[in-house]
């Protein structure tokens, strides 16, 4: 028994050995998760309290305010996407130190109220400006990501791995024997994946609103529209991939490649703000960051068609091209 | 003479350590079951699949009713491969309809299952058929277009002798209707049954082409003694006989019976397993290539 085994044993390792793409990709993977984990959770310990600053940049040896431990300063160009912010409290303070020295302030936040103190003892003669909003709860910020994520795994897994496996048994070279073309095929693959994630998602949405209940402010039949958009071009992206390959384990390996990164990356868990600039930009490739954003702007901000139509249009596109990329190189049947 | 239903011109497959298909040309008349016969490897299915349209070749061409193979081909041909798997936890009547639904004409769903005998089998998963219900079922989804031509790769290997001959039977009413049908096998009984015309290939060459008949009549004028090798003193292969070697046999042919069993009684070789049969396809193959067909 142990021979048989010890048999079977080499003949898979050398299989595998053999196999440089997958072997590659197996050796890349946990490399990329490394890296990825360490510039997510790594750095150094994050502040205790987050202060939005107006205008253009001070020194901070001129400004006692700016030398505060535990407070971390982010610059907001804008003071109507920081106003934002703070009635969401996602930052606990806003600050224009220019003369005439004006702070904002949410008076339904604990930290603002702390934080403020912090201000007004390096400058007692700031003037106040109370907004009032309740703070954004983790899980109104996090059930988007969550649907998100689900929709990611059954987009790029159950469609993937379907295709391969019907070139590996044969039966793609069988439909290839009929009038059906690529392009039918592939459409009728995203067409049925698409039909179950919007219903997934839609009996998840309806699920979670009436047994904890999150906040939605949005337009329900735009958030439909991203979903489906959202959808499409991850779906198309698994197709992109399974379209010519014919090893499982490849296949594999480069979906792994994909959702991980975008696990991490996509703001799922968490928001990327503050992160470094490149990130965001990685982050911005992938087509669940732009799913989460316009889903996110919809469901907590309320936005509307317009505000959302950069991140629509990108997934409309990516689906187009990742289809047209797997119509191209697609392969009905094992050579 | 009648225009080809389909038309096959120098046609050859290379891949890079082999050539499958070296050459071969043949048309295939409209109503007939043409054959395609020879062993394993002897690029039959090769052949075969650049005419359906599954492989492309390296040189050469296939013309079907005159034209490049196309859309009207694709509408108009029925193909069951030699190896076929179809979509999971889809009961017989579903795969069916699902072929039914990629073509534009073509029968009911419902009468290619009484075509096949699959009615009783309608609501079983595809998946737990036997071998022969599982060729009834690939045979009725090539049949779905109603096809005018009809591909069928070693349709019976596998399959039990009962089995075989049920297959034989619905190919055999499948001809009556006047399809035109293109059969790969390495059985020859099957092709002896069922094919008006065959080509016999080797080494991806055509060693042989017409009627299974009249090739027969062409090479064996005469009939065929057989004995086991194991019987046959090396002496005897100097007798004036005309002597072949099988796998574990020794075939004798010849026009005068009685002369030829007298020389062998005269050199003490043992008659008491000698056979005497008329030549069939296989033989024709042994004696064109110096092989055996089952190899």
């Amino acid at each position: 028994m142990i021979a048989r085994l010890l048999a079977v044993l080499h003949a898979r390792n050398l299989e595998f050995l053999r196999d440089r793409s997958t072997l590659v990709f197996t050796l890349v993977l946990p490399g990329v998760l490394v890296i990825g984990m360490g510039f997510v959770f790594g750095g150094p310990e994050r502040p205790l309290f987050k202060v939005g600053l107006l205008g253009s940049p001070l020194e901070r040896q001129a400004q006692p305010f700016l030398r505060e431990r535990y407070v971390e300063f982010v610059a907001m160009p804008q003071q109507s996407e920081a106003l934002h912010k703070l009635t969401h409290q996602q930052i606990d303070l806003l600050v224009d130190l220019h003369p005439p020295q004006v702070y904002w302030v949410n008076t339904d936040s604990p930290k603002g109220y702390i934080v403020e103190r912090l201000l007004l003892a390096a400058v007692p003669q700031a003037q106040r400006q109370p907004v009032t909003g309740a703070a954004l709860r983790y899980v109104d910020w996090l059930f988007p990501g969550i649907l998100g994520m689900n929709m990611m795994f059954s987009c790029l897994f159950g469609v993937g791995y379907v295709v391969l496996r019907y070139r590996k048994s044969g039966f793609l070279k069988r439909l290839n024997a009929t009038p059906l073309t690529a392009f039918e095929f592939l459409s009728a693959q995203v067409l049925s994946r698409l039909a179950l994630i919007v219903f997934v998602t839609s009996v998840l949405y309806a699920g979670v609103g009436a047994i904890i209940g999150f906040h939605s402010s949005g337009s329900i039949l735009l958030l439909l529209l991203v979903t489906i958009l959202g959808a499409l071009s991850m779906i198309a992206m698994g197709l992109a991939i399974a379209a010519h390959l014919s090893s499982e384990e490849l296949v594999g390996g480069i979906l792994n490649l994909l959702t991980w990164p975008m696990m991490l990356l996509s703001g799922i868990w968490f928001s990327l703000e503050g992160s470094p600039r490149w990130v965001q930009w990685v982050a911005h490739i992938f087509p669940l960051t732009h799913l989460l954003d316009a889903a996110r702007a919809v469901m907590l901000d309320g936005a509307g068609l317009a505000q959302i139509a950069p991140s629509l249009t990108f997934l409309a596109a990516t689906a187009l091209a990742f289809l047209l990329l797997g119509a191209w190189s697609f392969r009905w049947r094992i050579d | 003479m009648t225009t080809p239903i389909i038309e096959v011109r120098d046609l050859v497959k290379q891949y890079p350590a082999t050539t499958a298909v070296a050459g071969v040309s043949f048309s295939v008349p409209p109503g007939v079951c043409f054959g395609l016969l020879g062993p394993n490897g002897a690029g039959k299915t090769t052949t075969v699949e650049i005419m359906e349209g599954i492989l492309p070749p390296s040189s050469g061409e296939v013309r079907y009713r005159g034209e490049p193979l196309g859309a009207r081909f694709r509408e108009e041909a029925g193909i069951l491969f030699q190896k076929t798997a179809l979509q999971d936890f889809l009961t017989v009547r579903q795969s069916i309809a699902l072929f039914r639904g990629l073509y534009q004409r073509g029968l009911e769903v419902d009468e290619v299952m009484r075509l096949c005998a699959l009615q009783k089998l309608a609501a079983r998963d595809s998946r737990k058929l036997s071998g022969g219900q599982q060729q009834r079922l690939l045979l009725a989804i090539a049949l779905v277009n109603d096809p005018a031509v009809l591909f069928l790769d070693e349709p019976t290997t596998g399959l039990d002798p009962q089995a075989r001959r049920n297959f034989w039977e619905l190919v055999d009413s499948i001809k009556a209707k006047r399809k035109t049908i293109i059969l790969t096998t390495h059985y020859m009984e099957e092709a002896e049954l069922l094919c008006d015309e065959i080509i016999i290939l080797d080494r991806g060459r055509i060693v042989a082409q017409g009627p299974p008949r009249r090739l027969l009549r062409d090479h064996f004028a005469e009939v065929l003694l057989e004995l086991p090798r194991h019987d046959f003193p090396a002496a005897a292969r100097a007798l004036p006989l005309k002597i072949l070697d099988a796998h574990d046999r020794v075939e004798i042919t010849t026009d005068n019976l009685e002369l030829t069993l007298r020389t062998l009684m005269d050199a003490k070789v043992p008659l008491t397993n000698l056979r005497i049969r008329p030549a069939n396809l296989e033989d024709l193959f042994l004696e064109l290539t110096g092989t055996e067909l089952r190899t």
